[in-house]
């Protein structure tokens, strides 16, 4: 690039020598840099670092989101019992305080470790990567993270995982998907959990929640299942096991996952 | 709710280039943001400087630029725009879609200032 034809006057920079702009003479000691980075791109170095050790030791990494109270310490405490006999796993649990989710999972004999977040709405790749560090993966099979119950920020940061699973409760409106698209778009499964309070609701329809989902032009799969009554665990778990199936192939032959959570635009919009 | 967070790891990557560029300060910074990006454009403006006091963008403009969301349907081909929660083909209404555009959350360029300054306290 030059400083004489103008060439170097991109739509991004133009402002500045527009008149009255700040380089609107030309002088010597600036530069215009074009980077083209995704803004969390630190966030994302440290994700794919976290994605890396979970592939060196076949770990399939779960990321579990929803709104608070959803279910989701629930759920996993049902799908232990089902998967305790067939996989090793272990759970990360993100909240703002506390340490009861951790201990609720760890009840149950499973590894858990408790990331408290202080005011953080999300977890993000930093934490995920401290609380590995207190895991051991040899011999893992899934590893669950409960993000922080919240349908919006969890849904901008990659954590290293390979896979999200968003809840959508009963008690909450068929409509989440269409009032919460960043999330719900990024989803790898919905779950529609609390089915055993569906016949006292009669306000949630399961095949609406499932229309908002599709308008987002996601095609993940559905399952409608109570983590109180079993409905449904085995669809769950039978599609955990798929996937860590799947993930082990593609482990195998050198490849990975991203989940659907940070943008792909970047080499679209190379361009402008 | 998270601009704040996202801001400081933008500001990560910045220091990072400035020093790369043997820069002194960073004049713009040029971000480019889809709705589907999770990232609220007037939070940012609000967030940025904050996260920046102190850093080598302290006194940089920060320039968003809204992208708008495009679709391309599997179905019938058609790009069409649509909206955040109806990703659907604009053409023939199919749900089977690919977004082109409007989840970018891109730092796209910086403005570098290159020259050492005159100093005063001294």
């Amino acid at each position: 690039m030059c400083d004489t034809c103008g060439c170097n006057i991109t739509h991004a920079n133009q402002h500045l020598v527009k008149p009255g702009g700040k380089l609107s003479r030309v002088e010597d000691g600036r530069e215009a840099v074009t980077v083209l980075k995704n803004l969390l791109s630190e966030n994302d170095h440290i994700a794919a670092h976290n994605r890396e050790h979970f592939d060196r030791h076949g770990v399939l990494a779960v990321n579990l989101m929803s709104s608070p109270g959803s279910g989701k310490t629930a759920l996993l405490e049902a799908s232990v019992e089902l998967l305790a006999d067939k996989f090793n796993i272990a759970v990360i649990e993100g909240d703002l305080e506390t340490e009861n989710d951790a201990e609720r999972i760890r009840a149950r004999g499973i590894p858990a470790i408790q990331i408290s977040t202080g005011s953080a709405c999300h977890l993000d790749a930093h934490m995920v990567h401290d609380a590995v560090h207190q895991l051991s993966l040899d011999g893992l099979d899934i590893l669950f993270i409960e993000n922080v119950g919240n349908l919006v920020c969890p849904a901008s940061f990659d954590l290293g995982h390979h896979l999200n699973v968003t809840l959508l409760s009963t008690t909450e409106g068929d409509d989440k998907p269409a009032k919460y698209p960043v999330m719900f778009r990024a989803a790898d499964l919905m779950l529609l959990t609390k089915a055993d309070l569906l016949p006292l609701l009669d306000d949630f329809d399961p095949s609406r929640a499932e229309t908002c989902l599709r308008n987002l032009a996601n095609t993940a799969p559905v399952i409608t299942l109570s983590a109180k009554t079993g409905q449904g665990l085995e669809a769950w778990t039978d599609w955990l096991a798929q996937e860590l199936a799947a993930h082990r192939e593609r482990v195998q032959s050198g490849a990975t996952r991203r989940p659907a959570v940070q943008p792909d635009g970047i080499e679209l919009h190379a361009h402008g | 709710m998270h601009e704040f967070a996202v801001c400081r790891d933008m500001l990560q990557q910045i220091e990072t280039i400035a020093v790369d560029e043997q820069a002194t300060a960073v004049e713009a910074i040029t971000v480019r943001i889809g709705p589907l990006s999770g990232i609220e454009a007037h939070l940012l403006s609000q967030a940025f400087p904050l996260a920046a006091a102190g850093t080598v963008a302290e006194n940089a403009e920060l320039i968003i630029e809204a992208l708008p969301i495009k679709v391309k349907c599997q179905t019938c081909g058609a790009e069409t725009e649509a909206r955040a929660n109806r990703l659907i083909c604009g053409q023939c209404g199919d749900y089977h879609t690919r977004l082109l555009s409007g989840d970018e959350m891109l730092l796209a360029s910086l403005e570098l200032l290159k020259e050492p300054r005159e100093a005063i306290n001294v």
